[in-house]
């Protein structure tokens, strides 16, 4: 199934070593070893782990920020040498550029691809419905809140027409309310425009709530404890059977990696 | 394009306006304008060392729009000249600071190899006064002009430099991943996203430099340089002309508030954006 899987629209993680020099400390940091992992086409998938599991480590790799030290990723069949429209990234703290306004964070892309202004403005617009943000178009940044500006973000990376959206804890920095407004949202824009989703989050309903399927890390090394595959259709019900038992193996699962990482001395 | 406004958030909403606000503002310059004038009138200053307010804001007005050059008084009528060529050095050095400021604190920043073969040079020569540079400025420029310049360029230059490049520094990398993400070919990444992110710590450096340009006026007009407002404050001390002394010193510091005034309006407006506003 995997070899098939590569030719098509997929990232393919293949044994993948992400080491870090902590010059401080004067040791070797191993975020991440021998790590592996299919993300299907068009998938939701969750990444879910304890803080400082290499979660983050890996979509960077995913992304084209940082090199891995060791293996590769490759994205639809090409090796990842950095980053590239093909893979829109939501940061948690929205990166968006603060000098422009929300027409112009959400054109940013386009304009590099030289895109007409006209094609660009009719496009722009739609991004702003899609996401909810009608008469918002000439603010600045600091004019919204950070749910709007998470929205932004995301129009940002669809209007680039980014098949994968790499989503690295994106509604970390949103309060609860705002949070669950912004998952039914996304989960919305997937379902309409057929995107492949790598999704890392730390919140085991968030994982539940979104994702096809929900890979559970370890403690750093990250590796990779288990699967689970998310039957429920959607929208889901948290507390369904089948969801209330995926919540007891990732919580069990989740709580022995946080009381293993606690006997042993922080970096 | 939608034309609703909805209200802005993070705006403080305006304080209600106090009628005695401004008079508070005003009361302790003009309390102290009023005893100096007092203290000079009943003789318990000397005049000659200190004259009264009212007889500074005579010759004030008669070194401004004074026609005819009285004998004895050979300052009449020339503060506009004077004013015109301090103002015509300060803003070609400060010009001058601006643009090689500006051009090498980005590439300082940006450039690790540049950093690293400049910055050390910049920081050895940045604590030196600038009024040591006197001796080679008349050497190599003459007591003129362009020594003025040079003088006021090389002291606005150094904070225009080190605040442009703590600029391009902290832009956060957050920023620069999310043009490269969205598709933005690593040459456009300087003037897109390293520029604009750095803009509120350029407009620092440049309210910073533009103020030391004035302080660099007068040293150099006093040392260098023959006219100028800062040659007429020295020259006039030779003959005792406290009255024209103190007239320049406002002179000077009215040009200097007119002129940050005018850089912070300009940066207002340009980084109208920056979350701290």
């Amino acid at each position: 199934m995997d070899a098939q899987v590569t030719e098509a629209n997929a990232i393919v993680a293949d044994h993948v070593t992400k080491i870090y020099q902590d010059i401080e400390h004067g040791e070797e940091v191993v975020a991440l070893r021998d790590f592996s992992l299919t993300v299907r086409p068009n998938e939701f998938l969750a990444i879910l782990g304890p803080s400082g599991c290499g979660k983050s480590t890996f979509l960077n790799i995913v992304a084209g920020f940082e090199p891995p030290t060791g293996g590769q990723v490759k994205v639809n069949g090409a090796r990842v040498a950095g980053p590239g429209a093909d893979r829109g990234v939501v940061f948690q703290d929205f990166a968006l550029f603060p000098w422009l306004t929300v027409e112009q964070n959400i054109e940013f892309g386009l304009r590099n691809r030289g895109m007409p202004a006209g094609e660009r403005k009719a496009l722009c617009e739609n991004m702003i419905r899609l996401v909810h943000l009608d008469g918002c178009a000439r603010r600045y940044p600091r004019e919204l809140s950070g749910g709007m500006k998470q929205r932004v973000a995301i129009a940002r990376v669809l209007a680039n027409d980014s098949r994968i959206l790499l989503m690295d804890e994106p509604f970390g920095a949103l309060d609860a309310l705002t949070r669950y407004a912004m998952q039914k949202q996304l989960l919305e824009i997937w379902a309409k425009h057929q995107k492949m989703v790598l999704f890392i989050t730390h919140s085991i309903d968030e994982a539940l709530y979104l994702a096809d399927r929900v890979v559970i890390l370890s403690a750093r090394p990250g590796r990779i404890l288990e699967i689970l595959e998310i039957p429920d259709p959607r929208p889901r019900d948290l507390t369904s059977p089948s969801c209330n038992e995926m919540r007891a193996i990732a919580l069990r699962l989740l709580e022995e990696e946080v009381n293993a990482a606690a006997r042993q001395p922080a970096h | 394009m939608s034309s609703i406004t909805l209200p802005l958030t993070k705006r403080a909403p305006k304080r209600p306006v106090r009628r005695t606000a401004f008079l508070r503002k005003v009361l302790v310059p003009v309390l102290l304008v009023v005893l100096w004038e007092v203290a000079a009138r009943m003789g318990m200053i000397d005049v000659r060392f200190v004259p009264a307010p009212s007889k500074v804001l005579v010759s004030w007005y008669y070194w401004i729009f004074g026609v005819e050059k009285t004998l004895g008084d050979p300052y009449v009528g020339t503060w506009a000249m004077h004013a015109l060529q301090s103002a015509y050095r300060v803003l070609l050095g400060f010009a001058i600071a601006s643009v090689v400021g500006i051009v090498l604190g980005i590439m300082i920043g940006y450039f690790r190899l540049f950093g690293d073969l400049f910055d050390p040079l910049l920081q050895i020569l940045r604590p030196i006064p600038i009024t040591a540079w006197v001796p080679f400025a008349v050497i190599f420029f003459g007591i003129q002009t362009p020594s003025a310049v040079f003088l006021i360029a090389l002291g606005a230059f150094f904070p225009i430099v080190v605040n442009t490049t703590a600029g391009v520094n902290r832009v956060p990398r957050s920023l620069i991943r999310a043009a490269q993400m969205l598709g933005t070919p690593s040459l456009r990444i300087l003037p897109r996203v390293i520029l604009p992110a750095a803009l509120p710590s350029i407009f620092t450096g440049l309210r910073i430099g533009f103020g030391m340009a004035w302080v660099l006026v007068v040293v150099s007009e006093m040392l260098a340089v023959k006219g100028g407002l800062g040659y007429v404050l020295w020259d006039s001390y030779y003959y005792m002309r406290m009255d024209i002394i103190i007239a320049a010193m406002i002179s000077i510091g009215l040009l200097g508030f007119a002129s940050d005034w005018l850089t912070l309006m300009i940066s207002n407006y340009v980084v109208r954006w920056n979350e701290g506003k």
